[in-house]
């Protein structure tokens, strides 16, 4: 039996772990998620901004670690649309800017038209220059955006009289696939001006253990990967979520895809267990007959 | 045909025989993506200022379009899309394909990749960043006429970008046989900032911020006034992990007697956070594979149909789950 396992074809393993993730995801399979507090700090910074306030939505990812990140911007332009909050997008990501318009259109176009663009939220778009960007938009934003996303002058935005730079904002919010994104924020805007920035952000799972140092003083919320995304997601939804009459959610699945691919994560990470135990078990059981011989 | 050869066919063929499979049992054809046509009239008195864009529907609402007006030409079946749908999926499959073993599929999916990347860098960088940037600092009213009619009429010249402007051709002078030295200064002037920056930065947010974090009371007490048991843990643990991973790197000393111990008590430490790491990273990588296969399942197959875009899902459709 070792010596089968322990030649095992590693393209076995890849079938578990495939139907693992396949088996949930066709079955559906849900679990209840309890905020943990970083979840809570993430989602009380909002909810102590009045109707009106500014708040930047930084979206630093692509497609690749849209499966991570999609849900948690979802649901944070979500938070932002209901509690009227005056949204500014702007990506250190090429491919951001497409993320940016993509939940414009999720969201806001599909369940909040009343929004207009340019009152209530405006697309700054994509620039280049990493973190570069950072330190031209803390103090002087029309350095370096001279129009929006759409190609229409910054100057005659109604929503961008008055801004000069990211320090008028009440709250940024920052979404990061790597470099650069929260760590280059946390840098490069808070701590220069820790009185008049406050960030919260969301993050890759590979990314996480790298913030924690910075909560709670530099950075005081952080949804970390999809986990965060479905705690938050629960938060959001339990607050504003719809309801029918019998009391269930009454919502499209497209603000509970972070609780969805939580099943899927729940079978991997048990196989990812036991897939560990199993491997140790063989290196001692070998390690114990090597010295027997 | 080799052994290889003969797997790689039948999994071909099991595979085409399955989606053939799925067609079937399907009321139309799956992997369809629909549209929504939005007018947009940017200018009432201009005819070419008005243009139709499509947005993103579902099968849903196209079906209760036609059932309420057979003739609605607001939602639409777009077969651009759906071509987009399919290659998408195939893309998937043959990436994915790799892990049985390298192979002509996946070799031609990563090219693509690479390529289309590499192209869409340049192009955004170009009009995102050069145009805008540049061109329309050094000469905003032709970047106005030719590219930009949004960019400000007050915009003025500034004379200073040519500096950028001839550091960027320094730069490019690398791609010439001769004189290649030339793109040496602007790398050199690009390393010293970005180290002046970095050096500045990384003393301010992490080693000073970090060393003001580190200071942390060891007896917490709650909203109440009452000691907070799990908070004052929290911060012990903290100190004594930064104390012992400190120790850790501490080479002066022979990793002997007190300080032996507090060295490996900091190897402990850093086990469990590559451990914490590690854990985040499977989640990660399992998240990602999760949405391609959502992806699979929900907008190419019809199996599922999570945010109800459509009329139909097999899994609901048979009555399975």
């Amino acid at each position: 039996m070792i010596e089968f396992l322990k030649n095992l074809d590693r393209r076995w393993i890849f079938l578990l772990m495939l139907l693992s993730v396949a088996i949930p995801i066709l079955l559906q399979t849900q679990f209840e998620e309890t905020p943990s507090k970083l979840s809570i700090a993430v989602f009380d910074q909002l909810e102590k901004l009045e109707e009106g306030d500014k708040i930047l939505l930084a979206f630093d990812f692509d497609p690749g670690s849209e499966g991570e990140l999609g849900p948690m911007a979802t649901t944070f332009v979500r938070h932002c649309c209901e509690k009227k909050l005056k949204m500014y997008f702007m990506a250190l990501w090429p491919v951001g800017e497409q993320m940016i318009v993509d939940n414009i259109a999720r969201v806001i176009k599909a369940d909040f038209p009343e929004l207009v663009y340019g009152t209530d939220y405006m697309n700054l778009g994509f620039k280049a220059g990493n973190e570069g960007v950072i330190k031209v938009v803390l103090t002087d934003m029309r350095q370096l955006y001279t129009t929006d996303a759409e190609g229409t002058a910054i100057d005659e935005i109604p929503m961008m009289q008055g801004v000069d730079n990211i320090k008028a904002m009440d709250l940024m919010i920052n979404i990061s696939a790597g470099y650069p994104g929260t760590k280059e924020w946390v840098q490069y805007a808070v701590t220069r001006y820790p009185d008049k920035i406050t960030l919260v952000a969301g993050c890759t799972g590979v990314q996480a253990p790298l913030l924690y140092p910075y909560i709670p003083q530099q950075l005081p919320g952080l949804l970390a990967a999809i986990k965060g995304a479905a705690e938050y997601e629960k938060l959001v939804m339990d607050k504003y979520g719809k309801r029918d009459a019998d009391g269930n959610m009454d919502e499209e699945g497209k603000y509970f895809e972070g609780r969805r691919r939580m099943g899927p994560q729940l079978v991997a990470h048990v196989l990812m267990v036991l897939l560990i135990v199993v491997g140790n078990l063989i290196f001692f059981a070998e390690r114990r007959r090597e010295k027997r011989q | 045909m080799n052994k290889s050869n003969r797997l790689w066919v039948i999994l071909f063929i099991i595979g085409a025989v399955l989606v053939a499979g799925r067609m079937l049992i399907s009321q139309s054809l799956i992997g369809k993506a629909y549209v929504q046509a939005v007018p947009v009239n940017a200018d009432e008195e201009n005819e070419d200022h008005k243009w139709t864009l499509y947005e993103q529907s579902s099968q849903t609402k196209f079906n209760e379009a036609v059932l309420e007006d057979p003739n609605q030409t607001k939602y639409l079946f777009s077969f651009s899309r759906t071509i987009g749908v399919w290659i998408a999926a195939l893309l998937t499959i043959f990436v994915l394909s790799f892990l049985i073993r390298d192979n002509p599929l996946y070799k031609f999916a990563e090219s693509i990749f690479i390529g289309i990347s590499a192209a869409y860098w340049m192009v955004v960088g170009f009009w995102s960043t050069v145009v805008p940037n540049l061109f329309g600092k050094l000469s905003p009213d032709m970047v106005r006429d030719w590219a930009m009619p949004g960019l400000g009429i007050d915009e003025r010249v500034e004379l200073m970008y040519i500096v950028p402007l001839v550091l960027g051709l320094m730069l490019l002078w690398i791609l010439s046989p001769k004189g290649g030295w030339i793109s040496r200064w602007p790398t050199a002037f690009i390393i010293g900032v970005f180290c002046g920056l970095r050096l500045i930065t990384f003393i301010h947010a992490d080693f000073l911020s970090q060393i003001r974090n580190g200071i942390a009371p060891l007896w917490m007490v709650d909203s109440s006034g009452s000691f907070d048991f799990w908070e004052s843990l929290r911060n012990v643990f903290l100190i004594i992990g930064v104390l012992s991973c400190l120790v850790y790197f501490f080479f002066s000393f022979e990793h002997k007697g007190i300080i032996g111990k507090t060295a490996k008590l900091g190897i402990w430490f850093m086990m469990i956070t590559f451990g914490a790491a590690f854990g985040y990273t499977v989640m990660g990588r399992i998240a990602l594979l999760a949405i391609r296969l959502e992806f699979l399942f929900d907008d190419w197959l019809w199996l599922i149909d999570p945010t109800g875009k459509r009329l139909e899902a097999v899994i609901s459709m048979l009555g399975l789950f």
